[in-house]
C-alpha cells in the first residue's frame, strides 16, 4: 500500500524525524488558514504540494491549463490563488497516465532555504534478506541514475535485525554525506528515527529525497526530510490500524478495488486480451504468452488456488467492464481444484453477462475431461484451446480477425 | 535419489487442524507420504483421520514419532513463530506454505536460523515433492499443495518461485512420458529460505537428476545468481522460464516478490542471464519441457 506524502510526514514526525512544519488541506480556507500560520510564524516562502500518488508532480499540468502540481508562494494571495488551482482539479504528470488524478488533499508547508540535497532511503536488500539504509550525496536526482553512473556516491549500511540498527551506523552516514558539528548531530538522530519508521511501521521502502540542510528564518542551518515517500508490506497491515486507515481509494482503480472484495488479484492494463487464469505465476506467463503470439493483455487477473463459482463469476463481470476488451483467455491449472467445477463457474458467468465476445478456454489438470464436457455441451461458443500456446495463438487470432 | 526428501522421509503437519492443512494433510496421505504426526496447540492427544496423532509442540511431535520434516499451514501472524519452533525442535526440512507472511517476520526467522542446520523452504510455495514409483506416482514424498498426481517419477529436477508455473512444467514432462526426480517450490515471497542456486547446487550433486527446469519471475536477482553459478559450475543441461515480461514496472504481480523496482529484476536481465550461462531459454511457458528435452537429446 501506499501513502500521500504528508501521510508519510506525520509517521516519520512520530519517530522523532525532522520534517517541515505545515498541515494538509483539503479545502482553500484550510489551505489560505495553515499559509497564515507559517507566514506569521516568520517564514519568507511556503510550498503548496498536490497530494497524489504518483511522481512527477512539480512538472505535472492541470487539465485545466494550470502548471505544476508543486508551487512556491511568496505571499498569501499567491497561496490561495495556488489551492485554488489545485483543489478539486485534475493533474496529469508522467506517472499518472494521460487521465490524470484529481487532486483531494494538498500540503501546505513551509519551504526554508535549501542549502545543500541528500538522498536517504531504508528498503530490504534482497540479495541478504537484510534492512539497507543507502543515502547519496546527489539528493533531489533519481537514485537509479546516480547508482548507474556514480555507484561510489551510493553509502550503504546492512543493519542486522537480531540487534537493529546501532547508532554508529547513522554516524558512518552522517559523516559520508560530509556533514559537521550540529547538522551532524541532527542527521544521526533524523537517520536513526527514519529506520525507525521503517522497521516499527513494517514499510517496504522510507525514500527521503532529498533529504536537505535549510537555512531556518533565525539564520540557523537544520535538516530535514523536503520530500518523503513511504510503502508499506501490505501482508503487515492487519496489525496497523492506524496505517490501514491512511489507505486512500480514489488513488486506486475501481476495478481493482471491486476485484479485491472477491480476493481476486486484479491489475488493469492497456491491451485487449483480457484473462482469468489460477496462480500468479501462470497468471504472468499468459500475459506473456499472449503478447509472445501478437496481442496485447488487457489485465493481470490471478483468481488463486482454489477458485470459487462466485470469484470466476466476479472475475468475469470485471474483465467485462474494462471496454478494451475484445477476447477473454481462461487458462486454468486445476491441480487440485476440480476442472468441472471451474467449467461450470464460466459456463455460469457467460449465461448471466450475455458474453457476445470471442472466449478460449484452456483447462488443463484434476477431472479436465468432464470440465471439457460441461463446456462442450453448453451450447456456448467456446473456443477451446489443447495447450496454452495453442489457446493464446486462438485468443490473439480471435481479435486481429 | 532425489534431493530433500524421499518416498520414506517422515513428515508432520503444523496447523493439521485448519481446514487447509487437513485437506492438503488428507491429500499428502492418499499420495501415499509418510505423515506422522501433526501439530494444533491445544488438541495434543487427538487423532486426525482417526489415524495421524496430533502434538501441543513440535518438539513432542519429533520426540514421539521421529519426524524430519514438518510442512507449516500456519495463518500468517503466527507462521514465524511456528518456523522457529519447528527449528528449535531440530527438524531438518521446514516447509513453510503460508502466504502472506510480513517480511519484517521473515527478514528476523532468517536471521534467527543462521547458523542452524535446518533448511527452509518458502514461504509462500506449493512444496515439494519425490514421485513415487506407482500408479500417478503414488507413494512419493508430497509435502505442500501440489498435485501429486501429474508426476512420474524419472530425472528431471523442476524449480521454481510460482506454484501454478511448476505444475505446468511437471504436467508437460509427464504428458511426454519424461518423469521427475524432485519438484521444489521456493516461493513467491522476497525474504525465502532456500534460493533458486541453493536448489541449483543440490539438483547438480544427486546422480539421479541428469537435467533440470528453472522457472523464474521478475524481481530481486536470485535468477541472476544461480545463472551464474551455473555458468561456472554446471554440469547438466538447465533450461528455464521467466515469467513477468509484460508486467508494469513497480506493481506486484500478484506475488509479494514479483515486483520490478528502479529497473531492477526485469524479465529481460533474467532471459539475458540465462543466455549468457548457456541456459535453453523456452520462448513462451508451453516450451518448457520441449527447451530441455531438446538439449537433452
Amino acid at each position: 500500500m501506499n501513502i500521500h506524502e504528508y501521510q508519510a510526514k506525520q509517521l516519520l514526525r512520530q519517530y522523532g524525524v525532522a520534517v517541515p512544519s505545515g498541515e494538509a488541506c483539503k479545502t482553500v480556507a484550510e489551505a489560505r488558514a495553515s499559509a497564515e500560520k507559517l507566514f506569521a510564524a516568520g517564514h519568507k516562502l511556503i510550498v503548496i504540494k498536490s497530494q497524489i500518488h504518483a511522481g512527477g508532480r512539480g512538472k505535472g499540468t492541470f487539465t485545466h491549463g494550470f502548471q505544476g502540481g508543486v508551487k512556491l508562494a511568496k505571499t498569501l494571495e499567491d497561496a490561495v490563488n495556488f489551492a485554488e488551482n489545485m483543489l478539486g482539479k485534475t493533474l496529469v504528470t508522467k506517472q499518472t497516465g494521460p487521465d490524470g488524478r484529481v487532486v483531494q488533499t494538498i500540503l501546505v508547508a513551509a519551504a526554508e532555504k535549501i542549502k545543500r540535497e541528500f538522498y536517504l532511503a531504508v528498503l530490504l536488500d534482497r540479495a541478504n534478506s537484510r534492512p539497507l539504509l543507502m543515502a547519496s550525496t546527489e539528493g533531489g536526482m533519481d537514485i537509479e541514475e546516480v547508482a548507474e553512473k556514480h555507484p561510489d556516491k551510493i553509502l550503504k549500511e546492512w543493519v542486522d535485525p537480531a540487534v537493529g540498527i546501532q547508532p554508529f551506523q547513522a554516524r558512518k552516514i552522517a559523516a559520508g554525506l560530509g556533514l559537521k558539528g550540529d547538522v551532524f548531530n541532527a542527521a544521526v538522530k533524523l537517520i536513526l528515527g527514519v529506520y525507525k519508521t521503517w522497521w516499527e511501521c513494517d514499510a517496504s521502502m522510507v525514500e527521503i529525497n532529498p533529504l536537505a540542510i535549510v537555512e531556518t528564518p533565525d539564520g540557523k542551518e537544520s535538516i530535514t526530510c523536503v520530500d518523503a515517500k513511504i510503502g508499506l508490506d501490505d501482508n503487515a497491515l492487519y496489525r496497523h490500524k492506524d496505517i490501514l486507515e491512511m489507505r486512500d481509494l480514489a488513488e486506486e482503480s475501481p476495478l481493482e478495488i471491486e476485484a479485491s472484495k472477491f480476493a481476486l488479484n486484479y491489475i488493469k492494463l492497456d491491451g485487449s486480451i483480457a484473462c482469468l487464469v489460477n496462480g500468479a505465476g501462470l497468471a504472468m506467463s499468459t500475459m506473456d504468452i499472449i503478447q509472445h503470439y501478437g496481442g496485447m493483455p488487457a489485465n493481470f487477473l490471478d483468481v488463486g488456488g482454489g477458485a470459487s463459482k462466485d470469484q470466476v463469476s466476479a472475475a468475469f463481470k470485471i474483465i467485462l467492464s474494462d471496454p478494451n476488451v475484445k477476447a477473454i483467455f481462461v487458462n486454468i491449472f486445476g491441480g487440485i481444484m476440480d476442472c468441472n467445477v471451474i467449467a461450470t463457474g464460466i459456463v455460469e458467468a457467460v449465461r448471466e453477462t450475455g458474453l457476445k465476445l470471442p472466449l478460449v478456454v484452456r483447462l488443463e489438470g484434476n477431472n479436465v475431461a468432464a470440465g471439457k464436457a460441461t463446456l462442450a455441451s453448453s451450447g456456448l461458443t467456446i473456443i477451446s484451446g489443447d495447450t496454452m500456446a495453442d489457446a493464446a495463438l486462438k485468443v490473439v487470432k480471435s481479435v486481429q480477425a | 535419489m532425489s534431493i530433500l526428501v524421499k518416498a520414506d522421509t517422515k513428515v508432520l503437519v503444523q496447523g493439521i487442524t485448519g481446514s487447509f492443512g487437513a485437506r492438503h494433510a488428507q491429500l499428502s496421505l492418499a499420495y501415499g507420504s509418510q505423515i506422522v504426526a501433526g501439530v494444533t496447540p491445544g488438541k495434543g492427544g487427538q487423532l486426525f483421520e482417526n489415524k495421524v496423532p496430533i502434538f501441543d509442540t513440535v518438539a513432542e511431535a519429533v520426540k514421539q514419532t521421529g519426524a524430519t520434516a514438518s510442512a507449516v499451514f500456519v495463518p500468517p501472524p503466527f507462521a514465524a513463530d511456528a518456523i522457529l519452533e519447528a527449528v528449535d525442535a531440530g527438524v531438518e526440512l521446514v516447509v513453510a506454505i503460508t502466504e502472506g507472511i510480513p517480511v519484517i517476520d521473515m527478514v528476523r526467522v532468517k536471521r534467527a536460523m543462521e547458523g542452524r542446520s535446518t533448511r527452509l523452504i518458502g514461504p509462500n510455495c506449493p512444496g515439494i515433492v519425490t514421485p513415487g514409483t506407482g500408479k500417478d506416482s503414488h507413494g512419493g514424498c508430497r509435502i505442500g499443495i501440489a498435485p501429486g498426481y501429474i508426476h512420474k517419477k524419472g530425472n528431471i529436477g523442476v524449480v521454481s518461485r510460482s506454484g501454478t508455473l511448476t505444475y505446468e512444467a511437471v504436467f508437460q514432462l509427464t504428458s511426454r512420458g519424461v518423469g521427475q526426480s524432485t519438484c521444489v517450490g521456493i516461493g513467491g515471497d522476497p525474504v525465502n529460505g532456500t534460493s533458486h542456486l541453493d536448489v541449483i547446487k543440490l539438483f547438480m550433486a544427486d546422480p539421479e537428476t541428469h537435467g533440470i527446469i528453472m522457472i523464474g519471475e521478475i524481481g530481486g536477482a536470485a535468477e541472476e545468481e544461480a545463472a551464474e553459478w551455473i555458468a561456472k559450475h554446471g554440469t547438466k543441461p538447465v533450461a528455464g522460464f521467466i515469467a513477468g515480461a509484460t508486467a508494469p514496472p513497480g506493481r506486484r504481480m500478484g506475488h509479494a516478490g514479483a515486483i520490478v523496482s528502479g529497473g531492477k529484476g526485469t524479465a529481460a536481465a533474467k532471459f539475458e542471464a540465462f543466455r549468457a550461462a548457456g541456459i535453453g531459454v523456452a520462448a513462451t511457458p508451453s516450451e518448457m519441457a520441449d527447451t530441455l528435452l531438446k538439449m537433452m537429446k
